[in-house]
């Protein structure tokens, strides 16, 4: 038992932050660390950025341009770019599709859409859910039907994360309609170029358009970007799943956060005392750092016994649940040490107008709409109470 | 005992029902807040024709209602709706406030208050005050016979609506102590006031409200110089029993939502209302709301108590209405999935009002505070007690 980093992982770590103090850009390092909302031109130069130093892509092998870093190596990265408040690397195409592609695609098919990903050429969303197949999922409706070299697509998908950036998107649709639901679902790569697909922001709680609907109305797809077998797409899609939970845990981002609320906490009079001196407020905070202590190990338990080649099962449903239940809990502490502050919603703030005045702390504005933002992660990748049945059943056998 | 309604207030009810009901869709307020408008003046003004304003006055005061009950049968509606105009701020609030000071020459203001005609605002918080009621650093110093006000307010509810203003100032003192604090009620167009609106997250309307040499005279104070706090404590109490028992409506609206949803919501063949897994929690949601009605009625009925019997029931009912009010908002958002976090369902909307309520007047921790100094025994607890 060694809890300590190895050497050659404390100097990655060093070397990371250098790069992150060097590169990061001041003013998006600001709108991440305040919970501002960054757009997209924002979010593609610190790709473009990343992918220049060869690190965009850290879990792809090296001969497509990836980093091919280990799982200790990618957690280090993580935890050091929350602390820098970088923004998050954008996963659709870089840490969902391409280990599909790498399991399951053509080779023509690595070839073709894997450097527009890493140039930033093509932008990816995920076209999973629908107004009918959320939780169950495999009960998805969108229909795929065969004609000659194409695939003829109609249907919905709904809360489809930054779509509204996207100029392609990865989609499970039903080609086999008579088959056993999970039977008849087919992996489809669609260019949202093409005629017949309309994209609908979906305004949320804390007044960001976020996710979108989209709506796909005789859409003809070359039969050639069908990834892996037809029929077969509900396999590829519980291998991506399992990718899309083994960073759930958000351990990095849970670091940042509780590094922001004791600031806060630190530096908010309350009664006349310091918040942190409030027994009631310090008490939740630390209990929420006690949890975070035990849930980091928990990741890295994880992460090592992945490392040693043991597939994800039940741990990344536990991380997902414990995890979010976290990140909940610090966005609910941050809101509540803003006081009246959080009151006030400016979307000018928001949005990084220079000049929009936070009328209170710095902090303030983002507290309530990030803590209302927050709520999607226990519905989102398999809500918590899918989870736990997939824990009750796998794990403990009832 | 007796926990019934009279016959007027379960009238009041209905009419109030009806004419929400009528007037009040998610859609129409919902495009009220998209168009920019702070809120439905023609919805305001139909409350205020149907005695919604009047009933929170008490009948010496020109209303017809003000009893703890009469707040609470009223605010319990507006809250299922999710009523943001600005009934709690102007009537309750700055109106109660005016009312209870009784000053002479302002049945006039109080009237065009209860008719919708005025709004009226209380300035009272500062950015620094967070949600202590002592905490006043806003200065009025007298200068050549005339008072003159300079100072910041923040959250002022319906200040930018508002014609008239109640300014709480400084006179003497240091800025946390109860003396020494006065009111002072200007026109909002007044030389050197200075007026930044602002939504807030639940779709209300605030203002942080700059005075600058603002100068008054002695008639617009109203009571005795540097006594006003023990009126502003009593007005908060009021406003908090209403802002708690809109937040039981708003409650009531999310389970009803909820319950709905989960009727009608098909996964896996079945509704999802039959997993056992979310029927308990719902089991629990329903339990909590409850004691959330029952703390309401304890504050209802503790309105007229002594100050200190009051202000323990201020801090249990509004610390009990924090909690349940968040784990409503959460667990209904949850058990709705992603619609529950849409802004074209009403849900979202009752969950942000339902959480943000806990940052008015006093959230959780405060209250807590305040509670178990207020309900301490010996000597050292009623001194923190009176501090508070």
């Amino acid at each position: 038992m060694d809890l300590a980093y190895t050497q050659e992982q404390e100097q990655f770590r060093a070397q990371l932050r250098r790069f992150l103090a060097e590169n990061l850009p001041e003013r998006t390092r600001d709108k991440v660390r305040l919970g501002k909302r960054l757009t997209k031109a924002e979010m593609q130069d610190w790709h473009t950025m990343l992918n220049a130093r060869g690190w965009l892509a850290m879990n792809w092998p090296r001969e497509y341009g990836g980093a091919e870093w280990d799982a200790v190596q990618r957690q280090i990265f993580e935890e050091e770019a929350c602390r820098a408040h970088a923004p998050r690397i954008v996963p659709f195409g870089l840490k969902m599709l391409a280990p599909v592609l790498f399991e399951f695609g053509s080779e023509d098919q690595r070839q073709r859409f894997l450097p527009p990903i890493l140039c930033g050429e093509h932008w990816w969303c995920q076209g999973y859910s629908e107004p009918g197949a959320g939780s169950d999922l495999a009960s998805l409706r969108t229909r795929a039907v065969r004609e000659g070299a194409y695939y003829v697509v109609n249907g919905q998908k709904t809360w489809t994360t930054l779509g509204q950036h996207a100029n392609w998107i990865f989609c499970l649709v039903r080609t086999d309609p008579d088959a056993k639901k999970q039977e008849g679902i087919s992996f489809l790569l669609i260019d949202m170029d093409t005629p017949g697909v309309t994209v609908r922001p979906i305004v949320l709680i804390d007044g960001e358009a976020e996710v979108n609907e989209v709506f796909f109305d005789n859409v003809r797809v070359p039969a050639e970007n069908l990834v892996g077998e037809e029929n077969k797409g509900w396999t590829y899609a519980k291998y991506l799943l399992t990718h899309e939970r083994t960073n759930i845990a958000g351990v990095g981002f849970s670091d940042a956060a509780l590094a922001t609320l004791k600031h806060v906490a630190a530096h908010t009079m309350a009664s006349g005392r310091p918040l942190d001196q409030n027994p009631h407020f310090a008490a939740r905070m630390a209990q929420a750092e006690i949890d975070l202590m035990a849930m980091r190990t928990t990741n890295l338990r994880m992460i090592s016994a992945a490392a040693k080649g043991h597939a994800p099962g039940i741990e990344s449903s536990m991380l997902k649940v414990k995890g979010t239940l976290l990140r909940q809990e610090l966005s609910a502490l941050l809101r509540r040490a803003m006081g009246p502050d959080a009151m006030p919603y400016l979307p000018d703030f928001l949005d990084g107008g220079d000049n929009a005045d936070p009328l209170g702390p710095e902090h303030a504005p983002a507290a309530a709409p990030g803590y209302f933002n927050m709520r999607k992660l226990s519905i989102f990748g398999g809500s918590n109470e899918i989870q736990r049945t997939i824990i009750a059943k796998s794990a403990l056998g009832l | 005992m007796d926990f019934g309604l009279s016959d007027d207030q379960m009238m009041l009810r209905d009419m109030l029902q009806r004419f929400l009901k009528d007037r009040y869709s998610h859609e129409a307020r919902r495009a009220v807040l998209t168009s920019g408008q702070a809120y439905d003046t023609a919805v305001f003004a139909g409350l205020a024709e149907l005695g919604i304003l009047g009933a929170v006055f008490a009948p010496e005061q020109g209303g017809y209602g003000g009893t703890g009950t009469d707040l609470m049968v009223v605010f319990e509606e507006l809250g299922r709706a999710g009523v943001i105009e600005p009934v709690l701020g102007s009537a309750v609030l700055a109106g109660g406030l005016l009312a209870a000071l009784d000053a002479e020459g302002q049945s006039d203001v109080i009237q065009q208050v209860i008719a919708g005609e005025t709004i009226l605002a209380l300035a009272h918080a500062e950015p620094q005050s967070r949600y202590d009621l002592n905490h006043v650093t806003t200065r009025a110093s007298t200068s050549d016979g005339a008072i003159v006000l300079n100072g910041t307010k923040a959250h002022v509810l319906g200040g930018a609506q508002a014609g008239m203003l109640l300014v709480s100032a400084r006179e003497e003192g240091d800025p946390a102590d109860k003396h020494g604090v006065s009111l002072f009620l200007i026109p909002s167009t007044s030389v050197g006031v200075h007026c930044h609106g602002h939504v807030n997250v639940d779709g209300t309307s605030s203002a942080r409200i700059t005075l600058e040499a603002v100068t008054v005279d002695q008639s617009q104070r109203l009571g005795p110089p540097g006594k006003a706090y023990t009126a502003l404590e009593a007005a908060h109490a009021r406003a908090t029993l209403a802002l708690c028992a809109e937040a039981l409506g708003a409650m009531e609206t999310g389970k009803a939502l909820t319950v709905e949803y989960l009727k009608e919501r098909k996964q896996f063949g079945v509704p999802i209302g039959s997993f056992q897994a979310l029927q308990h929690r719902l089991a629990d949601m329903l339990i909590e709301i409850e004691q959330a009605r029952s703390a309401v009625i304890n504050l209802a009925g503790h309105l007229e108590a002594d100050r200190l019997t009051r202000e323990r029931h201020v801090s249990a009912t509004k610390n009990l209405i924090g909690r349940v009010g968040a784990l409503v908002a959460e667990e209904c958002i949850q058990m709705h999935g992603g619609i529950g976090m849409t802004d074209e369902y009403a849900m979202s909307h009752h969950a942000r009002r339902l959480v943000m309520v806990d940052h008015l007047f006093g959230d959780v921790d405060h209250h807590l505070d305040r509670f178990i100094a207020f309900s301490g025994v010996s000597e050292t607890s009623r001194n923190s007690a009176d501090a508070r």
